[in-house]
């Protein structure tokens, strides 16, 4: 094995190849090739580090240096002064990661601090496209453990003992699920991995995915020995293609050092692992419509019982798990459930893997201790708030979930509190709004996604969504009445109890929980014809306040020539012109403009 | 057997049933506008929610089975609310020109919307709009009326087995079509006519020149005359006159047809059909009597046979004949004419 005096780690996640960490890789390795460096640094291609805000980053060991934002031209920078010279670049070294200068490693950066990394573990660490830096790291460790000291009822109680339930969103006990499989009556028997991330803003599977693939194999043949399958498939959606190639280079990586295929481990046990591609509909997460998928049918969902582990893929017993409950088994196999119940609460143990996005300074994805409260996501780990702005909501579980509200910011986060207040865990999207977003408008945005998504099969889902849609959009425009909000409340109530699947009993928890938290919102637009956060467009006015020097940008900045006035003379909107552009507020320099 | 409270009454049903099955023979009426006996439930018009003592969601009755010490109410306030919300919806994007829909009082939608006082639309918004589809020669598909409930893709699909139309677009968009909404007769459909006998509202119906009132025909129940299946279909009549076919529920067609049976009866009426035998006389054919007729073949059946023996003769009988008249047909030609020259036009 080649012994390298530095390392050069890249994310290769789809956020920082997206800003062109792919060709800074390239630039990055050429340099190094020109400077004869070639035999002494290794560059190495990682998954995604989590914190994307400040992407795309690179990390040099041995020194830990943590680069973030950094562009092509950065690279010779980076080669001639740090890895030639042995100069650390400090200007592009993350803020937080450099102080009274001195290095600081990764660990003790404050999005870091509190996390715990147990299914992101090697993201951001090892290549994935390489199953040798898998394995260097304990891979496939248990998957040997498992079928050569262990009998599948073992596994299935391991499991159970570990208290891990299902990430996907349900909460559904692990073990329990493995069990019911091996239970059932099949003469063929499938585990299928749902890699079908569909909520707006989530991204954890595919990242988990594109960083640490082996993992999910690892983990779905350990399953199958358990449950007693000898195929598998993972459904994933054809948008990843970056997750989609990784996970089929280490499927032929694995075949290759016969951890796939045939006579595993030469134990005789045989499991082979297919990729199916969906296109993209969000209902295809829903297990009995991704079932349907599998086998080529329209995404539809069925109802259920009978459960996929009584007839679930050709109506054969199937064990459906999501992306990120596989990550946790080959650690739960190799440190055992103790170790795993160590982690967390007691009814929810390990970790929970959020994408945190919105009104937040760090967007990114972060792997916490269940139970972690609100506030510590929210502002240690997330940054807090940007701009000052106070913070107002979260929403969790994306547009199956509700909001939470600043006054629960002290709660703990696991799969019962969540629901107690009337949103859900989810898979895992965690979306925070300041004060200056409008409630009424959140809903109608997730609204907006589910009437998009509903698969039209069943009539409250189908029909219910639309009209939901409508009142909201009647209500942001200023056109609603008090009996709207009512109807909208009733409605919701109907939908949630009577649709066929989960995309329509979840689809009203926006409203629902929106109107039990902000109904005095609601009311604003309905009563007084206005949005108090100056959010919803119809129900705005644009003023031009005293503050105006009449400096005359706002009326040359405006398309619609809505402005007028003299110069050095306060100015004035025509509001039967203005469109609501806001572009003269961004242009006037003296905050003279307001919208209310 | 299994025991179940079904709306306070202690109640002892078979325990592969499922809740509606149960209802359903007890007569407790459960509305439905998706179910069908004869295929899986689908679970997706959501009419014959139920609800059960336990569960927050309120669970199809179609798709539900029962179990021992299962507590149902059928008609209780928040189902029948929930119903009413349903039927609105479907009500909020569907043409009501029920009087001048030709399905009126055959229309499941009608009924239950008449059965839940919708007395008028609560929920106003976009509605469907659709091009009727007049392309095939025995039905039209109106997909403004639809309500999605999917029977005739089902019945399509799962019992005719041929595959022509689905599900196009999805959540609010969708609608039943062919592949890429092309027209129905370019596509695989064979007309047999399955999924216009299913629809509950009036988005497939046939073309019927008359203008027909459902509730006021008279249905005669009687035997295809087409083939030797024997499938059972209802004649709808006015004034003595055939405007229409329903299949029934007989042992061999399980409330299908084929395109003859259910839509070939208009040669009933046609000036240019046969109805009393034919006589050649001076190299014209004249009108007879079956007497006569009768008669005429005999008499030559019997020079033939003594002039040539018996076989001079060849039976072929026809596939519109049923197995009893097909036996019948070969005995007499084995029987009395004593030939085995007997065939038959299904062979071919």
């Amino acid at each position: 094995m080649d012994i390298y005096r530095s390392h050069v780690i890249i994310c290769g996640g789809t956020g920082c190849t997206s800003s062109n960490s792919d060709k800074i890789e390239e630039k990055m390795i050429n340099n190094i090739k020109d400077k004869n460096l070639d035999k002494e640094v290794k560059v190495v291609r990682t998954g995604c580090f989590g914190l994307c805000e400040a992407g795309p980053i690179v990390v040099v060991y041995p020194e830990g240096a943590f680069y973030s934002h950094v562009k092509l031209k950065d690279v010779d920078e980076i080669v001639n002064e740090h890895l030639l010279k042995g100069r650390i670049v400090e200007r592009l070294l993350y803020k937080e990661a450099f102080s009274e200068g001195k290095l600081k490693s990764v660990n003790e950066i404050d999005f870091y601090k509190k996390q715990r990394r147990i299914v992101l573990d090697n993201c951001g660490v090892i290549n994935p496209e390489d199953i040798d830096e898998y394995i260097a790291y304990d891979g496939y460790m248990a998957l040997g453990k498992v079928l050569t000291e262990m009998r599948p009822l073992d596994v299935i109680n391991e499991i159970k003992k570990s208290g891990l339930r299902g990430r996907g969103g349900g909460g559904f006990l692990t073990g329990r699920k493995w069990e019911l499989t091996y239970n059932a009556n099949s003469d063929i028997k499938y585990v299928i991995c749902n890699a079908d991330e569909g909520d707006p803003g989530a991204f954890m599977d595919r990242s988990i995915l594109e960083g640490d693939p082996h993992a999910v194999i690892e983990a779905m043949a350990i399953a199958a020995y358990a449950v007693g399958a000898n195929n598998g498939y993972v459904y994933i959606r054809a948008e990843y293609p970056i997750a989609v190639r990784r996970l089929q280079i280490a499927i032929d990586q694995a075949k290759e050092k016969g951890l796939l295929g045939e006579n595993i481990f030469e134990t005789g046990f045989n499991f082979h692992l297919e990729i199916r591609l969906g296109a993209g509909a969000f209902v295809c997460g829903e297990e009995t419509a991704l079932i349907s998928s599998i086998e080529g049918k329209r995404g539809m969902p069925n109802n259920k019982p009978p459960y996929p582990s009584d007839k679930g893929l050709w109506n054969k017993s199937s064990l459906i798990n999501n992306v990120e409950t596989f990550a946790n088994i080959p650690k739960i196999i190799l440190k055992g459930s103790d170790w795993f119940r160590e982690i967390g609460t007691e009814k929810s143990p390990g970790t929970k893997v959020f994408a945190l996005g919105g009104k937040i300074k760090n967007t990114g994805l972060v792997e916490i201790p269940m139970g972690t409260t609100l506030r510590e996501v929210i502002y240690d780990i997330g940054g807090g708030i940007p701009n000052n702005k106070e913070f107002k909501a979260v929403q969790t579980g994306g547009p199956s979930g509700g909001c939470l509200t600043a006054d629960l910011i002290e709660t703990p986060i696991d799969f019962e509190s969540l629901s107690t207040f009337g949103s859900m865990m989810g898979s895992g999207g965690m979306i925070i709004m300041d004060e200056d977003n409008c409630m009424v408008d959140i809903a109608r945005f997730f609204i907006d996604f589910t009437v998009d998504e509903s698969c039209g099969k069943c009539t409250p889902c189908r029909e219910g969504t639309k009209r939901m849609l409508e009142i909201l959009e009647k209500i942001t425009k200023g056109k609603g009445e008090l009996e709207d909000i009512d109807n909208l409340e009733s409605l919701a109530n109907t939908i949630k109890q009577a649709s066929l699947c989960g995309l329509g009993q979840t689809a009203p928890n926006p409203v629902l929980s929106t109107l039990k938290y902000f109904r005095e919102e609601y009311e604003a637009h309905v009563i007084d014809r206005t949005c108090p956060t100056g959010t919803c467009k119809d129900l705005l006015s644009f003023y031009i306040t005293d503050e105006c020097k009449g400096c005359t940008k706002c009326s040359k900045a405006c398309p619609v020539d809505a402005i007028e006035g003299k110069v050095k003379q306060k100015h004035i909107i025509d509001r039967d012109k203005c469109i609501k552009c806001g572009e003269c507020i961004s242009q006037c320099p003296f905050d003279a403009i307001i919208k209310k | 057997m299994v025991n179940v409270i079904i709306n306070g009454h202690k109640m002892n049903v078979p325990k592969d049933y499922t809740i509606l099955k149960a209802c359903n023979d007890l007569g407790i009426h459960i509305p439905t506008l998706c179910h069908d006996d004869r295929i899986d439930p689908h679970a997706a018009c959501r009419l014959c929610i139920v609800e059960i003592e336990g569960m927050d969601e309120l669970p199809t009755s179609c798709s539900t089975k029962v179990k021992d010490g299962m507590k149902i109410r059928t008609h209780s306030n928040r189902v029948r609310k929930a119903r009413k919300d349903i039927l609105n919806l479907i009500v909020a994007n569907h043409p009501l020109d029920c009087i001048m829909c030709d399905n009126s009082g055959n229309c499941k939608l009608q009924e239950y919307c008449y059965e839940y006082g919708i007395s008028e639309v609560e929920f106003k918004g976009e509605k469907k709009s659709h091009k009727i589809d007049y392309s095939n020669p025995f039905y039209y598909s109106d997909q403004n009326k639809c309500i999605n409930c999917g029977k005739c893709v089902r019945i399509c699909n799962e019992l005719q087995c041929v595959g022509a139309i689905g599900f196009n677009e999805r959540g609010f968009k969708t609608h039943i079509g062919a592949p890429f909404d092309m027209e129905l007769n370019e596509s695989e459909c064979v007309s047999c006519g399955n999924c216009v006998s299913v629809c509950p509202v009036g988005a497939l119906m046939p073309k019927v020149k008359e203008r027909i009132r459902y509730d006021e025909l008279k249905k005669v129940r009687t035997t295809c005359p087409y083939c030797g299946v024997g499938c059972q279909m209802d004649l709808l009549v006015l004034d003595g006159k055939i405007v229409d076919v329903k299949p029934a529920d007989g042992p061999s067609n399980e409330n299908l047809l084929c395109v003859k049976g259910r839509f070939g009866f208009k040669f009933l009426d046609h000036p240019d059909r046969l109805k009393k035998p034919l006589i050649k006389r001076d190299g014209k054919f004249v009108e007879s009597s079956w007497d006569e007729a009768y008669k005429i073949i005999a008499k030559n059946i019997k020079k033939i046979k003594d002039e040539n023996g018996s076989d001079a003769f060849a039976g072929f009988s026809s596939a519109r004949c049923s197995t009893e008249e097909n036996y019948l047909f070969q005995k007499l030609f084995r029987a009395a004419l004593g030939t085995n020259n007997v065939d038959h036009c299904a062979r071919l």
